[in-house]
Parts: structure tokens; sequence; C-alpha cells
């Protein structure tokens, strides 16, 4: 997750609020860093679609 | 280099009779030939015009793309050798980075989801109260000005801090800058005297801080002309998009009654039919960005300089992204359309139009079952292509009182 790039969008809350929180400032935070399987698909969908590709999903698991 | 491009040459297009949802013949089938065409701009300019979802996403991405206003030329009219200023301090849908940032940062953290969702159930009070006022007063009435505009204004307004009895003189100004019918003289007009509004609204604000928006930003680096230049913005994005979005949703949805039944019927429906409105009629339809530097966009090279038109309601009918992309369906699986834009100037507001679409819609639908037009639908009077936001002027519609 690169808090830099972020615009604040909500799109990662809209599509996983199980892995993804705005903070006070409206950027991104990863609430959780490992998500579960289950939120697999919202979490690449999140990925997909932040319009800032400020997402970024590591394979090594 | 691949085939010679499609070339488009009339702009602004038509609407075909009787398919007031979709994006103009002459788009779709330009589309139809690739995702780019080219569009020879007035005064000689060669310029480009992107029909499909793909390349519309990718320009949108690119900082290569500019969105600064002296670097724009207009699709219709020559302005000659006129040196356009740039976009003034505020305005920041007419900036690149990192101007753009110095305005979007500070107002991130006051459009997110979460606070977003705390204003649900201001959004149903309002809702029920327009609705009330409707059913009282009886059919037939215009949506437009009884519901599909009150219920955004109120919400900006509250949001920015406008005060109550400015609202519906307000409302007439953004009106008059947006519904692509306002003569220049008019349009002028209107504009000083927002602005001569929003600097006495400013200057409230810094003095008597009230629980708004607006006062938040009094407490930050910017200037008086910046905070007017972002509240003119706030505003006029926050009224007329959703105003419209609201009004020509029902439209759509009286023209599909097994639709509409299912999301009277479904309330769960509700998030999911808010985002095939949003992608089937996507009424901030197109925007504009200048290649700063040459850019190979779809087999084809955009030189630097180039403008480029982005139709986002053709990419949101892209058959290569969406399964059947013409036909409304509230039970649509296939997300990401591109009603809000992408990129780093992606709608700041859209989790508030979202709340507001979700709650507004079903609500309408579920109070007044009978709800038909007034009118035969060649009649509800649609704004002309000239206008930055698709809708209808007026919705006459009725119910069995
Ligand atoms: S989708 Fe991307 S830009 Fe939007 S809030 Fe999430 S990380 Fe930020």
């Amino acid at each position: 997750m690169d808090a830099r790039r972020c615009i604040g969008s909500g799109m990662c809350v809209l599509t996983a609020d199980e892995v993804f929180d705005q903070d006070a400032d409206g950027r991104a935070v990863v609430l959780r860093p490992e998500p579960p399987a289950a939120t697999r698909d919202a979490v690449r969908a999140a990925v997909e679609l932040c319009p800032a590709a400020a997402i970024g999903l590591s394979t090594d698991r | 280099m691949g085939e010679p491009p499609h070339v488009v040459t009339t702009m602004p297009t038509t609407r075909r009779p009787g398919c007031p949802f979709d994006p103009p013949a002459e788009l779709v089938d330009a589309r139809r030939h690739g995702p780019i065409s080219r569009y020879p701009f007035p005064g000689g300019v060669p310029g480009w015009l992107i029909t499909g979802y793909d390349l519309v996403r990718s320009v949108l991405a690119d900082p290569r793309f500019s969105s600064r206003r002296e670097l724009m030329r207009h699709p219709t009219i020559d302005y000659g050798d006129i040196e356009i200023p740039p976009a003034p301090p505020g305005e920041f849908l007419l900036m690149d980075e990192p101007r753009h940032g110095r305005y979007r940062k500070p107002l991130m953290g006051k459009f997110t989801v979460r606070r977003m969702r705390l204003l649900t159930e201001r959004v149903e009070q309002i809702t029920a109260e327009h609705l009330d006022a409707m059913e009282q007063a009886g059919p037939p009435t215009d949506l437009v000005t009884a519901f599909a505009r009150p219920v955004p204004a109120i919400m900006i307004c509250e949001l920015l801090g406008v005060p109550y009895q400015d609202r519906g003189s307000f409302q007439e100004q953004v009106d008059s800058f947006m519904n692509g019918e306002t003569s220049d003289e008019d349009l002028i007009a209107a504009y000083t005297s927002t602005q001569d509004y929003l600097a006495e609204l400013v200057a409230a604000k810094r003095a008597n801080p009230t629980d708004d928006v607006l006062s938040d930003l009094t407490d930050s680096d910017l200037t008086d002309e910046e905070l007017r230049g972002i509240a003119l913005i706030l505003l006029a994005a926050g009224l007329d998009t959703t105003a419209n979005m609201l009004a020509l949703g029902t439209f759509a949805l009286l023209r599909h009654p097994e639709q509409l039944a299912a999301l009277r019927t479904n309330p769960t429906l509700a998030d999911r039919a808010v985002e095939e409105l949003l992608r089937y009629l996507t009424v901030a339809k197109t925007f504009l960005r200048t290649a700063l530097e040459d850019v190979e966009v779809g087999g084809h090279t955009v030189r630097a300089g180039s403008p480029v038109i982005l139709s986002y309601h053709t990419a949101n009918r892209d058959p290569d992204r969406f399964a059947d992309p013409h036909t409304l369906d509230l039970r649509r699986q296939d997300g990401g359309h591109l009603a809000f834009g992408h990129g780093i100037h992606q709608c700041l507001g859209q989790q508030l139009a979202r709340v507001e679409l979700r709650v507004a819609l079903p609500a309408l639908v579920t109070r007044f079952p009978t709800l038909r037009l007034a009118v035969p639908p060649e009649q509800v009077a649609l704004r002309p292509e000239t206008a930055d936001i698709y809708g209808v002027k007026s919705l006459p519609v009725t119910w069995d009182g």
C-alpha cells in the first residue's frame, strides 16, 4: 500500500472493507496485511479498481 | 502501426430519438471501428477521441496526459491564438500534480466511505421530507424540482456550510452553469455573482467557523481565493451530478418496469442497482486531456500537445468489458465502471453520491408504487449534448393518489 499515491477515493474500502479502511486524512490503511482467503477476490478487485494504482499484491503465500 | 484510424468529424454528436439513455450513435459506431479514433479539433488541430474502456482507463491513469486548463482545446470552438489562462486557484479539476494535490489532499479526509456512511440517516430524513411533501401536494409533479435537485442540494450545502436561506438562489445559479443552454452573457453574470457570493461565504466562515467542511478548511494555509475555488467546484459537482443521476435514473427505471419492480421488491439490490445505473447512464459523459509528450495509445502515436476526448459513456458500454453492455441489468456482477472517472482526478464526492442514490432511489419507488411518467416518454425534455452533465430538464411524473 503506497500511501503517497493514494487519492482517498475509498474504492478499496468499498470493495473489501474487512481489509481496508481510511484514516482521518482519507488515506487508505491496510487492516489485514495478510487477508483471509475468503476476501481474496475482493482484494484482487480492490487492487484492480484503485484509481491511483496505490495497492500492490504480493503473491508469496 | 496497424490500420489507419477511424475518423469522427461530428461533435457534439446527438442521441438517436427514442434512445435517451444510449450514447450518441456516432460514438458507439466509432467504438465498433476500434477504441481510438481521430478527431480533428477546430483550427486544424489534429486530436483524438477515445471510446474504448481499456484505453480510456489507461489514459486517465497516465501522468503524460494533462488536465491543465491552459493546455486544453475546446472540441467545437476555435480559440485561434487566444491564450487560455491556467485554472484559478482552488479549481483543482483543471490542474496537474503538484498543484492539484494542494487542494485535493486537505479534502480527502472529509469524503471518506466512513464519513459519508454516517450521513445516511440525514439523507433518509431529507428524502422522507421531500417524499411527504410530494404526497401531500398530490400528483402530478416535476420530479426534478420536487425531489432530484433538492435532496443532493441540501446535502452538499449542509456539508459545506451554505446557509439554508441561500440554497434556492445558489441552486439556480449552478443550474445556469450546467444546463448547456445559457448564453455567454448570462454565464458570465452567473459566474460573477457566484464568485461574489462565495467570497462572502468564505469571509463569514473565517469570522465565525461552524461545523462544516469550508469552516474546517479555514484552519489550513489555503487563501480566501483558493477556498472560493474549492467551494465552487464542490458545490457545482455535488449539486448537478447527483441530481441528474436521480432524475435520469428514475426515468430509466420507469422505462424498464421489470428492473424497477426488482428494485422495489428487493431492497438489498440497491447497492448494485446504483452501480449499474451509474454505468448505464454515465451522466458525466466526456472529459478532455492533452498529451504532454508523444504517447503510444492503442497502436497510434498521440503527439505532444494533441488534445484527446475521453468518452466515458461509450467506455461504460464497451462490449469487451461489459457483457451485453446496452442492457440495463440491476443484478449485473461486472463492476468497475468509469462513471466517476479513474486516476488522480477520480471523483472526490463519489461516496456521498453513492449514499444519496442508495437511499433516495429505493425510497422513491417504494413510496410511490404506481409512479409513472405523466407525459409520453419522447416528450421528456433532455439536456443538450453541449451540457457537461447529461440529464433531464424536467421529469413530469404522476401516481394514483
Ligand atoms: S482505492 Fe486506492 S486511491 Fe482509493 S482509497 Fe484505496 S488505496 Fe487510496
